[in-house]
């Protein structure tokens, strides 16, 4: 049963009950002041989420958040004002308060409006939303995983699975002209499992998701793949034990792990931290921060990823940006104030995580090319060190380049073989430094499964991560013994 | 169908209306959460103007019980038609959730008495944006005084946020209360060799006259960063930690998880199965207390409409209460802390109001003193706790002790053991508690810890 979908240009301002050409208007009056460029940002969004815990569904939420933002820029200065009750008087009020940057007054023209343009991309065709799929049949789903589950081992002792879908309608007016729109669906499954056992209690976590329809967890068994991932880790962590502490020779599984490619230079190439001449690579394109079996791209076109957007939330296409090839730092993510500041080309980079924020330039999907290495002889070639396959999150300073990821499923490595499961522990490294440690490149690239979300300045965007098989020659791991 | 000139203003009656509309469509119970506002901030940078932002918002939570089957619906739209149609969307999404013999209202003895607290400071509403920008403005300017090798910055900023809450629910139960908060913050950078370094300092409060004077945030922001410079990696090994206030108050975040009424009854937290056990040592007592005038946790009632109240957590080291709203304290077969917490679209939780460890009798510089050769932990980066199995592994910064006097700076290091044994092995608890944060500790010490390098 496929709903009609109405066009995001259509369909916000009639909901907010304001025509479209009052929005025009707003705009000119915004740039009476001296204004380099001003937007206006309609949004509306309805998110679900149902949580099972205990066997049992107890509640279910379901919001709508909608609102308006307001930007002027002057130069370097941003204006910005918000308001979630969207009216005529509220978004010239938001106007008036994001033109305060501006004192003076300036004759900008409005460049004519042109007419809607529709996003050139396509990335997540979608027949029936995931916010419209009924809510009993999320509800078997997970009570499906929690049977399933308890199951596996009967050290499984309680289940706590998640089902969050989005629903995210955007419409942007720039005073370049330009009105664009876009609808952003985006769901996630979680599984967590709690495992006890010879006086010890444990837990694993796995889970999936982008934009995508709610057939997608069925497709490929993918739930039950997510679930006995889960209750595999935590009864695996059950044996753990103390994981040593020092540098040691690291291998990185595919996949998630490439969360150490967004916290060590990932944040560092966004491009307000090198335009501000805060970040650890300030002035480095052109130079060489990584070994040459290392390219890295952030790709936010790749279709139904968490992390792909057909425009970004300044109206920019999505793109693919190569961020480092064969260990030559390439470039950095932009959005609009900062590629006008710094004289470079815009690459769709500009997100914000709502209506309440200005843009910022963020990453999208953020992965690393593969190699011609089997990971078989990646582990092969360590004597002593660490094989880590999942992770939580990590952090970086992105001033000194320092960073930390912290796994939540890792083994020692002996005389090249996979042995023991030890418990969690950071790894520590420095970002401009740690990719040329990078001697191997496995042949098994791999994207996240779709669960990442990441912080910036107080926003939250869902972002993707990837990588194959690599081996790290000596990384400080943040052990006990 | 235009909306211009509509301003509902919402109040406990209206939301005791709504309430009643629910009961007629089926509910058996319900409350409201209302949480209104305004706030703006300032970013200056390099003396000049980076970012002004300004915004009101408005979200009303509705949570409503087909007997003993809930869901929870929010909105930003006030609009009759809107809110109408939540009703609905509410009732019937309850339909479909699980019976769960625990869930339900707070019974109505445990209804807060409606009380005056000190959080509001009404001068909010006249402090003008430039006074903001002067203020970050002046922060900023202090931290390039403090040092000539402070050559960049993120920045000034200012911030203040007005916050009304509205309160109602089924057993007549409602309320409201408002509070204000203000804060200043300066990051800047130093570089010395060509390698930088940032730190950051703040001040928050609920009174524009209790804030920290811009130039004193600052030249404490100056100083934190100044003090990096130059800093080293270590040789993995065992030594004592000592832990600032800001990076202790981290540790009581970590503990704050784990007595949660939530993790306890989940079966997610390392503390499962130790109340009035010893869990850290007789030096440690640590407190939640709601009741604090101008605390910045303070409130007169919780999200459910219960009296905030101080509860001793711990006691001369023993666990003696969790902190708990009525849903995890049915579980747990006791009696709510008044501690529920929600963001109107989400089912409560159990968090802190002002939750704090008493301070002991030692400065940080005797604690210092006391240390042969060890730790000074100034910062923290990233997520290694794991509230299950109180396994803790964390990057740190900060400066290397000899002889009790700090030596040099150190970076790139983690530090690591397991919370349970961290908080047994609390040797010191410092004399500076200063209450800048909702959770804070003063200056501690922890006899040994793992310190990974090389």
């Amino acid at each position: 049963m496929s709903k009609e979908t109405i066009a995001p240009e259509i369909f916000l301002p009639e909901k907010f009950g304001i025509a479209s050409h009052s929005l025009e208007k707003t705009l000119t009056g915004l740039l009476r002041r001296k204004v380099d460029y001003a937007d206006l940002y309609l949004e509306y969004i309805v998110s679900e989420a149902l949580n099972l815990e205990e066997g049992l569904v107890k509640n279910a939420s379901k919001s709508i958040t909608q609102g308006v933002g307001v930007r002027a820029i002057a130069g370097e200065k941003t204006g910005y004002a918000y308001s979630d009750e969207v009216s005529l008087e509220h978004i010239r009020l938001a106007a008036r308060t994001a033109g305060y940057i501006s004192a003076e007054a300036g004759s900008n023209a409005l460049v004519p409006f042109k007419s809607v343009e529709k996003p050139k991309l396509n990335l997540y065709p979608i027949d029936v939303y995931p916010t419209d799929v009924p809510v009993e049949a999320k509800i078997r789903l997970l009570d499906k995983i929690d049977t399933m589950a308890r199951n596996y081992d009967h050290r499984i002792k309680n289940v706590l699975a998640s089902f969050t879908s989005e629903y995210r309608v955007i419409l942007l007016i720039t005073s370049e002209g330009l009105i664009i729109g876009d609808i952003q669906p985006l769901c996630r499954l979680n599984v967590t499992c709690i495992a006890e056992g010879s006086g010890n209690r444990q837990i694993g976590s796995y889970g999936g998701g982008g934009r995508v329809e709610f057939s997608y967890f069925f497709d490929e068994n993918r739930y039950v793949l997510y679930t006995r991932k889960a209750a595999k880790q935590a009864i695996t962590n059950l044996e753990a034990v103390d994981t040593p502490a020092g540098a040691m020779d690291i291998v990185l599984g595919p996949g998630w792990p490439g969360i150490l490619l967004h916290e060590a230079v990932g944040h560092g190439l966004e491009a307000d931290f090198n335009r501000k001449r805060t970040s650890a690579f300030t002035d480095m394109i052109g130079k060489k921060v990584a070994s040459e079996l290392c390219t890295v791209i952030d790709d936010g076109t790749i279709p139904r990823r968490r992390g792909s957007i057909n425009i970004d939330d300044e109206g920019t296409e999505a793109q693919r940006t190569v961020l480092i090839e064969k260990g030559i730092l390439k470039g950095y993510l932009q959005d609009r104030l900062n590629a006008k500041l710094m004289k470079m080309p815009l690459t769709g980079n500009g997100r914000r995580e709502s209506y309440a924020h200005p843009p910022i330039p963020r990453m999208t999907n953020t992965f690393m090319m593969q190699g011609d290495t089997a990971p078989v002889d990646i582990i092969r070639s360590v004597r002593r060190g660490l094989y880590a396959v999942a992770f939580g999150g990590g952090q970086v300073d992105i001033t000194n380049g320092k960073f930390v990821f912290t796994a939540s499923e890792a083994y020692l490595i002996e005389d090249g073989k996979v042995t023991t499961p030890v418990r969690g522990a950071t790894l520590i490294g420095n970002g401009p430094d740690i990719l040329k440690r990078v001697s191997m490149v496995g042949n098994d690239l791999e994207l996240d499964a779709g669960v990442g979300t990441c912080g910036k300045d107080g926003q939250s965007v869902p972002v993707g991560v990837g990588m194959p098989t690599i081996k790290i020659d000596g990384m400080t791991v943040g052990g006990t013994v | 169908m235009g909306k211009k000139g509509f301003f509902m203003n919402i109040t406990t009656d209206i939301a005791l209306e709504l309430l009643e509309k629910a009961k007629k469509k089926g509910a058996t119970d319900g409350d409201i959460i209302i949480i209104e506002g305004r706030s703006s901030a300032v970013q200056v940078r390099l003396s000049a103007i980076d970012t002004i932002t300004d915004s009101q918002f408005k979200t009303l939570g509705l949570r409503l019980f087909l007997g003993k089957k809930s869901a929870i619906t929010s909105t930003s739209d006030m609009s009759p038609i809107s809110l109408e149609r939540l009703i609905e969307d509410t009732c019937n999404i309850a339909k479909l959730t699980a019976h769960d013999e625990y869930s339900g209202l707070p019974l109505p003895q445990y209804g807060a008495k409606m009380k005056e607290m000190e959080i509001y400071d009404e001068s909010i509403h006249r402090l003008p944006a430039e006074e903001m920008i002067e203020m970050a403005r002046k922060g900023e300017a202090a931290a390039f005084k403090y040092d000539k090798r402070i050559n960049n910055s993120e920045g000034g900023g200012f911030s203040k946020r007005y916050t009304h809450v509205i309160y109602a629910n089924t057993n007549s139960i409602y309320g409201d209360y408002k509070t204000s908060m203000f804060s200043i913050s300066v990051s800047p950078l130093a570089t010395m060799n060509g390698l930088m370094q940032r730190d950051h300092w703040y001040s928050a409060k609920r009174r524009f006259s209790e804030l920290d004077k811009p130039e004193s945030v600052g030249e404490v922001a100056a100083m934190r960063t100044v003090r990096r410079l130059g800093a080293r990696k270590i040789h993995t090994r065992q030594a004592p930690v000592v832990f600032d206030p800001e990076t202790a108050s981290s540790l009581l975040n970590n503990l704050c998880m784990a007595v949660s009424g939530y993790s306890i009854y989940k079966g997610v937290s390392f503390l499962v199965g130790m109340l009035n056990k010893q869990i850290a040592s007789s030096d440690v007592t640590i407190y939640d207390d709601g009741t604090i005038p101008w605390g910045l946790g303070s409130k007169p009632f919780d999200a459910e409409g219960i009296s905030t109240r101080k509860t001793i957590v711990v006691e001369k080291g023993i666990l003696t209460g969790y902190l708990m709203d009525s849903y995890s304290a049915r579980k747990l077969n006791l009696t709510s802390t008044g501690n529920a917490s929600r963001s109107p679209g989400d089912p409560p939780v159990a968090a802190p109001t002002n939750f704090y460890l008493s301070p002991g009798s030692y400065s940080p510089s005797d604690i210092i003193r006391s240390v042969d050769s060890g730790l000074y932990v100034t910062d923290l980066i990233g997520f290694g706790f794991n509230p299950v199995t109180g396994d803790y592994s964390r990057g740190a910064v900060g400066m290397w002790i000899e002889k009790g006097e700090p030596a040099y700076p150190v970076e790139e290091i983690t530090i690591a053991g397991n919370l349970k044994d961290m908080f047994m092995d609390i040797e010191m608890v410092g004399n500076d508690l200063d209450c800048r944060r909702k959770v804070c500790a003063p200056t501690i010490k922890i006899g040994r810890l793992t310190i990974a390098g090389h």
